[in-house]
């Protein structure tokens, strides 16, 4: 029995959307690195679809793992879809994490959201 | 290719500790209570091992009772002091802020019967002053209760210093030694020690069996009731495979121990120099007095568990007091101890390196290290503000 699932550790060992961009119209970050864990999104929306998103992760393998999902389940969607995404649903497409380690997925729902808020700011 | 650096949480057996286990599964398999030959045999090897365990810390043997392992005997130690205290009117312990939990939450469960617990600084070296232990002993302490090495960074305390207090005042001492055991040379006589604890599973011996020391006329009382077994201190029939495997274990460790300690002092001091050569990094605790295999880092802008799992992936095993490895979200008390801050305590790795490490070895893991922290480095946003110059740099 590892200690994550299959899932998880592909993401962890080969995270999707890991980096920067320089030009991004959205960013998002969450966490404080008092309690281990910070997560940066940089979002390039065109038209209201995100057309890429990078991200970047100070923390454990869940929340290296839970960025990379994240990233890819909003990555080519409309904002209005990106809204709607949840932890449970970030969750559940890593096949399921540790307990203690829910909190992982919480906050790239919540790095995502704080970077479409930018977003609404700077149209604004 | 994998590389064992965790020997601090446990350690592969002996072959000689396991045919001394197997030997006694095999033919030694009576009670040393049952009064026919095969009893009797088994009773003699238990006092054999008794004897054993006693000369390698220059003990007698009534002065050894077999326990399940260090967190037992930890138990057993202070709550023997804690009731005799209570007694006579004393109900002050002395401790440190950076001890195991097997004595931490033993001091927080008495504190909530009524003691008084005062819990000494180590300081950023990692060490205890024997004269602040003086400065704490109060007329009603009735016992100190200071580690001999610590489990994390490896320090050495002071034993030899702070028993020399606790006599002068008539306190009882108690340390738990179960990092130490079977790797520095320990004397209870020349340290002024009353009570130690020990671990087989951390000197090549099997899990689940340990000793404690209590010299003779400290108070001693049972943590398990039942038959007269270890002379009514600890009942339930004895481990025996696993004491003769524990005996075994401790004399091997024993008669290798200095060249071993020599040995493993090179490459320890070889590993820090390697890993020290990542900016942003600091060795935990002191550089000296420090166990022979014990390394302790600290690196800017990471997080340990990420860490750990590359590290696992390229084949070693390590440890790391991160918030994630610990299960809560502070990280490791002992690093927080020594004055680290969180945000750099989460970035630890432990490395603690045992019989079968070789240089080869050690070159491995300053070379995967150096990739991995580089790599984690390379997409954390903590970094990014350290060499942006959003955030100081701590280390």
């Amino acid at each position: 029995m590892a200690l994550y699932s299959e899932k998880v550790m592909d993401h962890f060992l080969h995270p999707r959307n890991v980096g920067v961009i320089e030009d991004a119209n959205a960013i998002g970050e969450v966490g404080n690195a008092k309690c281990g864990d910070i997560m940066k999104m940089y979002l390039k929306i065109e038209n209201d679809i995100i057309r890429d998103v990078k991200f970047e992760t100070f923390g454990c393998g869940s929340a290296i793992a839970s960025s990379s999902m994240a990233t890819e389940m909003i990555k080519g969607k409309p904002v209005s879809e990106a809204m709607k995404l949840t932890n449970q649903a970030v969750t559940e497409a890593l096949d399921g994490l540790p307990a203690h380690k829910i909190h992982c997925s919480v906050l790239a729902e919540e790095a995502i959201q704080s970077a479409l808020e930018d977003y609404r700011k700077r149209q604004a | 290719m994998a590389i064992y650096a965790d020997h601090a949480a446990t350690t592969a057996m002996s072959e000689k500790a396991m045919e001394a286990v197997i030997r006694c599964m095999r033919e030694d398999y009576g009670n040393p209570s049952s009064l026919y030959r095969l009893g009797q045999r088994a009773k003699e090897l238990l006092e054999g091992a008794r004897e054993e365990v006693a000369s390698v810390i220059h003990a007698e043997p009534r002065e050894i009772v077999f326990t399940s392992g260090g967190s037992e005997a930890d138990n057993q130690a202070i709550r023997s002091a804690a009731l005799d205290g209570k007694k006579h009117g004393k109900t002050h312990i002395i401790s440190t802020a950076f001890e195991h939990h097997a004595v931490l939450h033993t001091l927080r469960q008495l504190k909530s019967e009524g003691f008084e617990v005062t819990l000494l600084d180590v300081h950023e070296d990692g060490l205890v002053r024997p004269e602040e232990v003086e400065a704490a002993i109060r007329p009603d302490t009735c016992l100190v209760t200071v580690m001999y090495a610590n489990n994390e960074i490896g320090t050495i305390q002071p034993i030899r210093e702070i028993g020399a207090v606790c006599r002068a005042h008539q306190v009882l001492f108690h340390t738990d030694a179960v990092q130490a055991a079977g790797i520095q040379a320990i004397d209870v006589q020349a340290e002024n020690v009353d009570y130690l604890s020990a671990s087989a599973h951390k000197f090549y011996g099997p899990k689940g069996v340990g000793f404690l020391y209590a010299r003779k006329g400290a108070p001693l009382f049972p943590l398990i009731q039942g038959g007269a077994q270890e002379k009514g201190k600890r009942a339930g029939t004895e481990n025996l495979p696993g004491i003769l495997g524990m005996a075994a274990a401790l004399k091997e460790s024993a008669g290798v121990r200095q060249q071993e300690s020599e040995r493993l002092k090179a490459l320890r001091d070889r590993l820090i120099a390697g890993l020290r050569e990542i900016p942003h990094s600091a060795l935990n605790g002191d550089a000296e007095k420090r166990l022979p295999g014990n390394v302790s880092f600290c690196f800017e802008g990471i997080e340990g568990e990420s860490l750990l799992l590359l590290l696992d992936e390229k084949g070693i095993s390590a440890s790391s007091g991160s918030a994630c490895t610990s299960g809560s979200l502070d990280p490791s008390h002992v690093l927080l101890a020594i004055g680290r801050v969180h945000d750099v305590a989460h970035g630890s790795l432990r490395l603690t390196l045992g019989r079968d490490n070789t240089p080869e070895d050690v070159e491995t893991i300053i070379a995967s290290v150096k990739d991995v922290v580089a790599y984690l480095r390379s997409f954390s946003p903590v970094w990014r503000d350290l060499q942006n110059g959003k955030t100081p740099f701590i280390l």
